[in-house]
């Protein structure tokens, strides 16, 4: 179903938490919490052909069914120079970080640079 | 699939046909377009009911009132409502036999479709598989209050007529009291 | 204002154990999240950009000193300390989590407020003129109907399914300060020629993807038959209205393809049929209601305080607010007093529960404990002596709540945008903040007078852009956030839509742009005439050719 809009590769996996909505990033291996999700998108695992954009599909898909996420979808990315994944548009940017306003709020205050 | 009233899972006594020489049975269900040649064709006691979609023109029914045990709006979805606004004209507009929402609507619907005018809610069984029937029943009792007159599902107290209730039992008591006050002078 | 009894405050905290048992159910899987959302959205849950948001119901924007209170202590435990005020009266968190929300609705329920319907293809808040009861041009007070609509409307049982939102608006003035005309059911007061009070119906009016005009329904309708009315309107259009595309589902698509004739035939049909004496509310409950909003015990004062006519001649900024924040009251000596959210360079609408603190403050000493909320995203003190005016003034400076820009061109109305909102194809606060700056001149803003700008970050034109004067939409072009200006937009009687003057503009050039649409007004208008005054007189050319200077370049 989603083989045939998923956006050009690299790609990672956004939803948002159930329970508190806040934005996650299907995790790389060994990073995030148990449940594989990262707040971070540093964090994030990329994937760089089609049978790992359709793992983490496939992973959001499980997620959703064990009521933990909802809206799972795949997002283009670039890499930036240490290798942390930057999305190509300027909304999925905005998902990373918070309002542009308020530089206090959202993920780019929360998180540790 | 699962059929239910405010008391509960029942089981459907209606036989739905496709084709007019499927009408035999004691309670037969048909499409829209078949009616007439089946109640023209009505044995005995037979319950005739009839199925239609939610974009049925209620008026197109009104010569079948008397004629019709039972009523089946076809809910294509459980967003939307329009089967709720038709069992509403189909009882403004005199109709008394039951009348069943069938469709993937879910149980906290349930309330509003009674209140509407539905007797009975028929689900797929997949859909009852996460909502028994359990669910449908409780989500009866949720909400006991409702503002708007003339829409009662038979568990809740209308707002407004409370408040005129409690107003003429004040009218009363004062006028009482003037009365019995009246008396002592 | 309206005060909850028993049956008020019972139907609300039972709708919380309801929302609270759909969590469960949704968390437990009995209902998934196609059934969940509908449901959330019913209780003022969106899920947005970044977390949750959850949308107070303020009932046509009346709002009382111990409620502000409320929503300011929701802020500081459950959201980070601040909240917006939207175009349709009510309040936004940014930030709570569904877990947190039961608690909050709780909260909500003990000082009789709530986020019933404020989202959802539903019955929304209703909404009237900010004046209310106080505007001197006022023919009656409209809210003890718009109180009368929304406990009719609320968890209405057949109209909870509706193929999209609906939105009713209500005024009893002869200006229309609540957008009538934008609205799906626009219901304003009037006079028969024998002086008897009752309604003019206006109906499919709207503005998002398709932006429409209100057409006449129904003349003059009888008090006594509202609800009974308004049970056919929304009774046709339940089962009329398109289900086919989200985006023609609203009741302007169907009067728009039905035309108005057959359309009001329908409703007529409709209404004709319906026992009114089943459904309407007897007078003694109008009457129950309208006790409520009874005016407040105003003294008798002089029309000219000289109090305030002194401090202003030693103070030329409380002059100014003065002149642009006050609205002319209809009793002797006291004026409704406007507090701008538009603090020049900081994002509209927004509120720190700080900020709410104050303003709670300030009507429990100064205005009868009573607030509102505009359609333009600033707050009111309805009823404030004239000689109090200094005082709360000052108050309001300590808190940045006290710009005198009401009215002006840094009085901008902006939604969320992508900064926030999931539907968004831009950001407005942004380009809005970059406004006010550039605008924030208070002798030019003086000169240029009265002129609002109306910013919407995507087509769903919660922002207003159409009926803006100046009207600007952010969209996306080529992979960037680009802004398209419209002029001449109106959201009063004299309604009407913007039109485009160029090609959309990447951010940075949007000041420059205005900066030549304002020069032509300026250089041509006539004495004493407005903005808006003077673009009917002159029409596009003049504005489409001066914004042609900055768009070549750009291009």
């Amino acid at each position: 179903m989603a083989a045939a809009k998923r956006p050009p590769l690299p790609v990672i996996l956004l939803v948002n938490d159930l329970l508190d909505g806040e934005v996650l990033f299907a995790a790389k291996s060994g990073k995030g919490d148990d449940r594989g999700w990262t707040r971070d998108v540093r964090e994030a695992s990329v994937a760089h052909d089609d049978a790992a954009a359709q793992a983490l599909e496939t992973f959001g898909a499980q997620q959703v069914a064990l009521q933990k996420v909802v809206d799972p979808y795949l997002v283009d990315v670039t890499l930036a120079e240490d290798g942390a994944p930057v999305p190509r548009h300027y909304r999925e940017v905005l998902r990373t970080l918070g309002p542009s306003n308020r530089r206090d709020l959202g993920k780019q205050a929360d998180l540790q640079s | 699939m699962l059929l239910l009233d405010r008391s509960g899972a029942k089981s459907d006594l209606f036989a739905r046909i496709e084709l007019l020489a499927e009408a035999h049975g004691d309670h037969v269900l048909a499409p829209f377009a078949l009616l007439a040649d089946v109640l023209a064709q009505r044995e005995g006691n037979q319950q005739i009911g009839v199925f239609i979609d939610n974009t049925q023109k209620v008026t197109a029914l009104e010569p079948f009132f008397e004629q019709l045990a039972l009523i089946v709006v076809a809910f294509p979805s459980g967003t939307d409502g329009r089967g709720f606004s038709i069992a509403r004209q189909l009882r403004e507009r005199g109709y008394r036999g039951a009348l069943r929402a069938s469709g993937p609507l879910f149980s906290d619907e349930f309330p509003q479709a009674l209140a509407c005018g539905f007797d009975e809610v028929e689900v797929t069984d997949a859909s009852a598989a996460r909502q028994p029937a359990a669910q449908w029943v409780a989500a009866l009792s949720r909400i006991s209050l409702a503002y708007q007159r003339d829409f009662n599902n038979g568990a809740t107290l209308n707002i407004l007529d409370e408040r005129r209730a409690a107003r003429n039992i004040l009218d009363q008591r004062r006028a009482a009291r003037l009365a019995g006050e009246s008396k002592n002078v | 204002m309206y005060r909850y009894d028993e049956f008020d405050e019972r139907l609300v905290r039972e709708r919380v154990a309801q929302f609270a048992s759909q969590i469960e159910r949704r968390l437990d899987g009995s209902l998934s999240d196609d059934e969940f959302k509908p449901l959330r959205l019913k209780n003022g849950l969106y899920l947005q950009l970044h977390a949750y948001m959850l949308r107070i119901a303020v009932p046509y924007g009346t709002l009382n000193a111990r409620q502000l209170r409320q929503l300011a202590l929701i802020a500081d435990r459950y959201d980070r300390g601040y909240g917006h005020f939207t175009t349709r009266q009510n309040l936004q968190f940014n930030w709570p989590k569904l877990k947190d929300v039961p608690a909050i609705l709780e909260l909500l329920a003990d000082v009789e407020m709530h986020c019933i319907q404020t989202s959802g293809n539903c019955i929304r808040n209703t909404t009237a003129d900010q004046f209310s009861g106080v505007a001197y041009d006022e023919i009656e007070d409209p809210r003890p109907v718009a109180e009368l609509i929304r406990q009719w409307s609320t968890l209405h049982p057949e109209f909870d399914w509706l193929g999209r939102k609906f939105k009713i608006a209500v005024s009893g003035a002869t200006h229309d300060r609540a957008v009538l005309r934008g609205h799906d059911v626009g219901v304003r007061l009037v006079r028969d020629e024998a002086g008897r009070l009752g309604y003019q119906i206006l109906v499919g009016g709207g503005l998002g993807r398709t932006p429409m005009e209100g057409k006449l329904l129904r003349e003059f309708l009888p008090r006594e038959d509202l609800l009974a009315y308004l049970e056919a309107v929304l009774r046709t259009y339940n089962l009329e209205g398109r289900r086919d595309n989200k985006y023609k589902a609203r009741i302007k698509i169907l009067v728009h393809e039905t035309g108005i004739e057959k359309f009001s035939a329908m409703v007529e049909d409709e209404f004709a049929r319906i026992d009114g004496t089943k459904i309407n509310a007897d007078p003694e409950e109008q009457a129950r209601i309208a006790a409520y909003f009874a005016p407040p015990a105003y003294e008798d004062l002089p029309d000219v305080s000289r109090a305030l006519e002194d401090a202003q001649a030693q103070d030329e900024v409380l002059a100014r607010f003065v002149e642009h924040n006050l609205f002319r009251h209809k009793r002797k000596g006291y004026a409704a007093l406007t507090i701008s959210l538009k603090p020049i360079g900081e994002a509209p609408g927004d509120a720190s529960s700080e900020q709410m603190r104050l303003v709670a403050d300030l009507a429990e000493k100064y205005s009868f404990g009573e607030i509102r909320v505009t359609h333009m995203q600033n707050l009111v003190l309805p009823h404030v002596k004239l000689d109090d005016v200094p005082a709360i003034y000052a108050a309001l400076a300590t808190q940045n709540l006290a710009t005198p820009n009401v009215g002006l061109i840094t009085d901008i109305l902006c939604c969320p945008g992508l900064d926030y909102c999931a539907l968004a194809t831009a950001r407005s606060i942004p380009l809005a903040q970059d406004l006010s700056k550039h605008f924030a001149d208070t002798a030019k803003q003086k000169d240029i007078g009265e002129l609002n700008i109306k910013m919407s970050g995507c087509i769903n034109a919660c922002g207003h852009h159409h009926v803006g004067h100046i009207g600007i939409l952010g969209l996306e072009k080529k992979g960037q956030e680009s802004y398209q200006i419209t002029i001449g937009g109106d959201a009063t009687e004299k309604f009407a839509l913007g039109e485009l003057l160029g090609p959309g503009l990447p951010a940075e050039h949007v000041p420059e742009a205005l900066d030549k649409v304002v020069g032509v007004y300026l250089a041509q208008r006539q004495p004493g005439e407005t903005f808006i005054e003077a673009y009917r007189r002159l029409g596009l050319a003049p504005f489409k050719a001066a914004f042609r200077e900055v768009s070549d370049v750009v291009a």
